[in-house]
């Protein structure tokens, strides 16, 4: 029992030291540092998991899941979804003009470059961000940015990506330094009455049974969003997720839009730099 | 502008309440059907506090008798009066693991009013029965 707690306490340490600036680099970020760090966390801890196969979840950290995770997906539950998306991204606005032509390369195979930062405004600009600029560029109103349409363009451009590796740039811009720490902060800070960061359980604990729910690792996190839910019956973006799981432990939630969750989905998919782009997923 | 939004999300959070992590549902279990003694009295209250999503929510990372479905992030907890033969110990962890260990994801029960005092000693005359 002892052991346990030596155990515990040493992934935290690691965790710490792990993922948090050295302290011979605090207050000055290092996003490339980090980055190694992190995936290096995560490679030590889970020796068996193929790098690549972090984008899976829950899935690459316990068989019994994935096994029932194969079976689902030889009909993948959000097919429809999909196809809806690829419709949706296909048809023209009033203007005659259409998604495509908002985006580099007609919008195909780019999905691994979001979110990127915008040196104009000063803003993150996440995927979602950028097909709701699109709308209103073209005279279109915005669309709700957590599931229905949204989450359905979302998920074709994404599947567009499948063989790209997230790709996310940090350019050397104290906004965008200043937008990735906000992010890192949120990810590590714990808060609430029951004292939980993001990191608690999803670098923690990951692979842990939490109530029968297996708790994904960091790495790899947000590399299969949008996901089709079990709990929604339907498919939704990042920005859902993080409404739900900020609620699940009882702590603020933040509009799907905010600012910090732009930040967080900034600094956790710099995290996944490196592993193949796999939206949409499936999850329980 | 920034630097405030931590601050206001802990003063926000703190005024928020309880434990509901862990929504997924699984088949019972084994160590639901294990032999349970009829508990009484104080030790019963601490069973419906440690099992309930609102109040302890232990089941959350412990396995432990009498739990619907496994869980590990803490370690299963059995056997705790040989492990801890001092009552205060026992109470000391439930109020606030972070004294013993930093690290920990163990929410502060007492010291963040999650429970009260005498829940505490409900929960603990409980953990002595497993
Ligand atoms: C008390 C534990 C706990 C805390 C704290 C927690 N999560 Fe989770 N999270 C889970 C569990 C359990 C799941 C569902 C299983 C899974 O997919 O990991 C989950 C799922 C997710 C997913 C979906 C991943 C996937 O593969 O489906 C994301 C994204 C996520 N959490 C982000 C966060 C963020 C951001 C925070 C902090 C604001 C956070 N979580 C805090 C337990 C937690
Ligand atoms: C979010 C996870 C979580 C919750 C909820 C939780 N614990 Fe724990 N608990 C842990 C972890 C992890 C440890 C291992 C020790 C550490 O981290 O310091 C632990 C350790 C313990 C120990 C010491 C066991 C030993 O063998 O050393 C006891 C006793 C305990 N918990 C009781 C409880 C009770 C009673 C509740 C509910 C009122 C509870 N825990 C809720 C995570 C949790």
């Amino acid at each position: 029992m002892r052991r346990v707690i030596a155990a515990v306490a040493a992934l935290a340490m690691l965790a710490l030291t792990g993922a948090a600036p050295a302290p011979a680099t605090a207050g000055k970020s290092n996003p490339a540092a980090d980055l190694k760090a992190f995936q290096d966390y995560f490679k030590t801890s889970f020796p068996k998991v193929p790098f690549d196969d972090f984008v899976n979840g829950p899935y690459a950290v316990n068989k019994g899941m994935r096994a029932q995770w194969e079976q689902i997906m030889q009909f993948p539950p959000y097919d429809f979804e999909l196809a809806d998306g690829k419709k949706l991204f296909e048809t023209k606005f009033a203007n005659g003009k259409s998604y495509g032509d908002c985006f580099p390369d007609k919008g195909i195979g780019i999905a691994q470059t979001y979110p990127h930062f915008d040196a104009k405004t000063g803003q993150v600009v996440t995927l979602v961000d950028a097909i709701n600029a699109c709308r209103v560029t073209n005279g279109e109103a915005k669309l709700d940015v957590s599931k229905g349409p949204m989450a359905e363009i979302a998920a074709y451009m994404v599947s567009t990506s499948h063989g790209k590796r997230f790709d996310v740039t940090i350019p050397d811009d104290p906004r965008a330094l200043a937008a990735y720490e906000a992010g890192k902060q949120f990810f590590y800070s714990r808060r609430g009455q029951l004292n939980f960061s993001c990191a608690s359980c999803h670098v923690q604990s990951a692979g842990k049974r939490l109530r029968g729910d297996i708790i994904a690792p960091a790495l790899g996190l947000v590399a299969a969003f949008p996901i089709y839910r079990d709990a929604w019956g339907n498919i939704g973006t990042l920005g859902r997720r993080f409404v739900e799981c900020n609620a699940q432990v009882r702590a603020v939630a933040f509009k799907p839009d905010s600012t910090i969750y732009h930040d967080l989905e900034y600094f956790l998919t710099y995290m996944d730099n490196g592993l193949p782009v796999t939206g949409p997923g499936t999850r329980p | 502008m920034r630097l405030t939004i931590p601050v206001l999300l802990l003063a926000a959070a703190a005024i928020l309440a309880l434990p509901e992590i862990g929504a997924a549902q699984q088949k019972p279990t084994a160590a639901g059907s294990a032999a349970v003694p009829a508990l009484t009295g104080s030790a019963l209250a601490g069973q419906k506090l440690a099992f309930s999503r609102k109040k302890g929510n232990c089941l959350a990372c412990h396995t432990m008798r009498g739990s619907d479905v496994p869980s590990n992030v803490g370690p299963e907890l059995v056997n705790l009066k040989a492990l801890f033969p001092h009552r205060k110990d026992l109470v000391a962890i439930v109020t606030n693991e972070q004294a013993r260990n930093p690290q920990t994801v163990m929410p502060p029960f007492g010291k963040n009013l999650i429970l009260s005092a005498k829940e505490i000693q409900e929960v603990v005359d409980f953990l002595y029965t497993l």
